[in-house]
């Protein structure tokens, strides 16, 4: 899957990172790193730590509903 | 005309419109996004260069050349589906706006009704053809740079050339650190960012490269480099007349903007980008907007209400995403409906363990003074101001209070601007903020204010290589 954090939005008060340890982390104080090429498997983790950033910084493909294709 | 009329193009235009997008990455794939939401259902063709589709850049100096992502692994999140004629691995080599067609490298010819202009930017290469072409010397642009530079820092090199000390130069200094690698930066300027930040910013992150065991050499610049018999670089010559051994060179130069293509289009385009108004409507030499010429992104260049209505040029990722929406939501709207693209330019950098992240334009200031925190933490505030109103700010692991600035800066409110929290350093006076003069030898911020005239017969630009 695809994903990229906007580090701009982004606060790097880490709430996401305890939900997708193996796909977001701290580098430094309030540096996140993240995979931007997370296993499939982890969407599910993923998709939650998305969803519990309070600015909406991170922005997961949709490409499950729109399929693979432009 | 009655208004329906004009409607009812704009109607007809959104079902049945072509539109040619030129540049297939962030700013041209938001832009196809948008073109869709918004209801267009017409033909739409999106031309790039590279074969890849389109991928996210920043990743490429960070998480690729440490080798926590495979460089082909930043594709872009797509947000729907865009039914596009993608043409990737085709460069568009021309524009013929009398009959409304994009020509490329293939000989075709592609009509539109409106297009969008994406191309960005590419790094500058290295001044020396033959030097550029030795083994071990690199740029970072484009994912296939990310990927080859990748592979040299993995093989263990015995020491790494950075040249040029912007955000980019800086950041891999500090991955070459993180994986064990010796790494000297040879930087023009007084400092690391100065040209962005000016040198009291430069004079800390200085000391963070050093203090991180980057062999940093200010006021030099490479004059030459020398390979061995098999052609790969192993010798640089500095102005200061020392020289380094080195197995590996990464020209970070700054960029040039992809406008070749767009030569006897009529357009403002030049070596600053291509001009256009608030609301991202090329306009042609003549400074007349034109109405189905737009652009977005590395390449756009538009007049900004906070800095005097200069042109400004902002090579940053937020400015491509945000851009590439508007243009695409101004392409297909009505008059009244059409927004306005005038961002703060805002941008992150992560290096040496420090996440740094401005607002505004930092080079239009003279004067800074650091507001929160503390330098010798490196976790700190700091505003930037002009003519006693505050033009910019940054932080050093201080992200969270950068809104409270930004906020401050759009409503041109006084500088030194009262501070927020409670960690308020001794002292606060502000001092010159030390940016380089127009024209001395130092790398150009990635945000420029370039003038007031559209055809940029006012903005001068020399790249100087070597002399001083
Ligand atoms: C290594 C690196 C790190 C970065 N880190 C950060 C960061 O930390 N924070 C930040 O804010 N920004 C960062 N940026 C900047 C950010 O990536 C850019 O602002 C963004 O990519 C601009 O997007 P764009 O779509 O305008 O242009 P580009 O990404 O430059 O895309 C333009 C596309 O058009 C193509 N093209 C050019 N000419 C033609 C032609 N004639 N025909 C067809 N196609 C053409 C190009 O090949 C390219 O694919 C970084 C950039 C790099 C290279
Ligand atoms: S939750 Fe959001 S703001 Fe906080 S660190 Fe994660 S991405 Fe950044």
């Amino acid at each position: 899957m695809r994903m990229v954090v906007d580090l701009n939005r982004c606060q790097g008060y880490a709430q996401c990172v305890p939900l997708a340890p193996e796909v977001l982390h701290l580098h430094g104080e309030e540096a996140l790193m993240y995979d931007p090429n997370p296993d499939d498997s982890l969407r599910q983790h993923v998709l939650r730590a998305a969803a519990s950033c309070p600015v909406q910084a991170i922005v997961v493909d949709r490409l499950d509903e729109i399929g693979k294709s432009s | 005309m009655r208004a329906e009329l004009i409607a009812d193009v704009v109607a007809e235009f959104k079902a049945y419109g072509r539109i040619v997008i030129v540049g297939a990455s962030l700013a041209g794939l938001r832009a196809a996004e948008t073109l869709r939401d918004e209801g267009f259902t017409g033909p739409l063709t999106i031309i790039g260069d590279e074969k890849q589709e389109p991928y996210d850049r920043p990743p490429l100096s960070k998480q690729v050349l440490k080798g926590l992502a495979r460089a082909d692994h930043t594709l872009l999140p797509r947000m729907r589906k865009v039914d596009a004629d993608w043409r990737l691995g085709v460069a568009a080599t021309g524009l013929d706006r009398r009959v409304k067609q994009v020509r490329l490298a293939d000989g075709e010819q592609v009509p539109f009704d409106r297009l969008l202009i994406a191309t960005g930017t590419r790094s500058r290469p290295w001044f020396n053809p033959q030097e550029a072409a030795l083994e071990g010397v690199f740029t970072l642009r484009t994912a296939d740079d990310a990927g080859r530079l990748r592979a040299a820092l993995a093989a263990g090199p015995g020491r790494v050339l950075i040249v040029g000390a912007g955000f980019i130069g800086s950041e891999m200094a500090s991955v070459c650190r993180e994986l064990g690698l010796a790494v000297t930066v040879a930087e023009r300027a007084e400092g690391p960012l100065v040209g962005a930040l000016g040198g009291v910013i430069g004079d800390i992150a200085a000391e963070m490269q050093r203090d991180h065991g980057v062999d940093l050499r200010t006021g030099v610049s490479v004059e030459a480099l020398e390979g061995d018999a098999q052609g790969h670089v192993r010798r640089a010559r500095l102005s200061d007349g020392t020289t380094l051994d080195v197995d590996v060179v990464v020209a970070s130069l700054g960029s040039i903007r992809n406008t070749e293509w767009l030569e006897g289009a009529g357009l403002a385009s030049g070596r600053w980008g291509v001009a256009c108004d608030a609301g991202c409507r090329v306009f042609d030499i003549n400074g007349v907007v034109t109405d189905s010429i737009f652009v977005a992104g590395d390449i756009a260049r538009a007049p900004h209400v906070l800095y005097d209505y200069q042109f400004l040029v902002q090579e940053h990722w937020d400015n491509a995403d945000v851009g590439g929406r508007v243009a695409a939501h101004n392409m297909v709207s009505l008059e009244p409906q059409r927004r306005p693209h005038l961002p703060l330019p805002a941008f992150w950098s992560g290096q040496f363990g420090v996440n740094i992240k401005g607002v505004g334009v930092g080079p239009f200031a003279d004067e800074i003074v650091i507001t929160q925190g503390s330098v010798t933490d490196r976790r700190f505030a700091a505003a930037y101001g002009r003519n006693g109103r505050i033009v910019a700010a940054v932080t050093f692991n201080h992200g969270k209070w950068l809104e409270y600035y930004g906020a401050l800066i759009e409503r041109s409110a006084p500088f030194p601007p009262p501070p927020p929290g409670y960690d308020h350093p001794d002292g606060m006076q502000p001092m010159p903020a030390r940016f380089p003069t127009p024209g001395a030898p130092t790398g150009w911020p990635d945000v420029v204010l370039t003038g007031h005239d559209p055809t940029e017969r006012g903005a001068e630009y020399e790249y100087r290589t070597k002399k001083r």
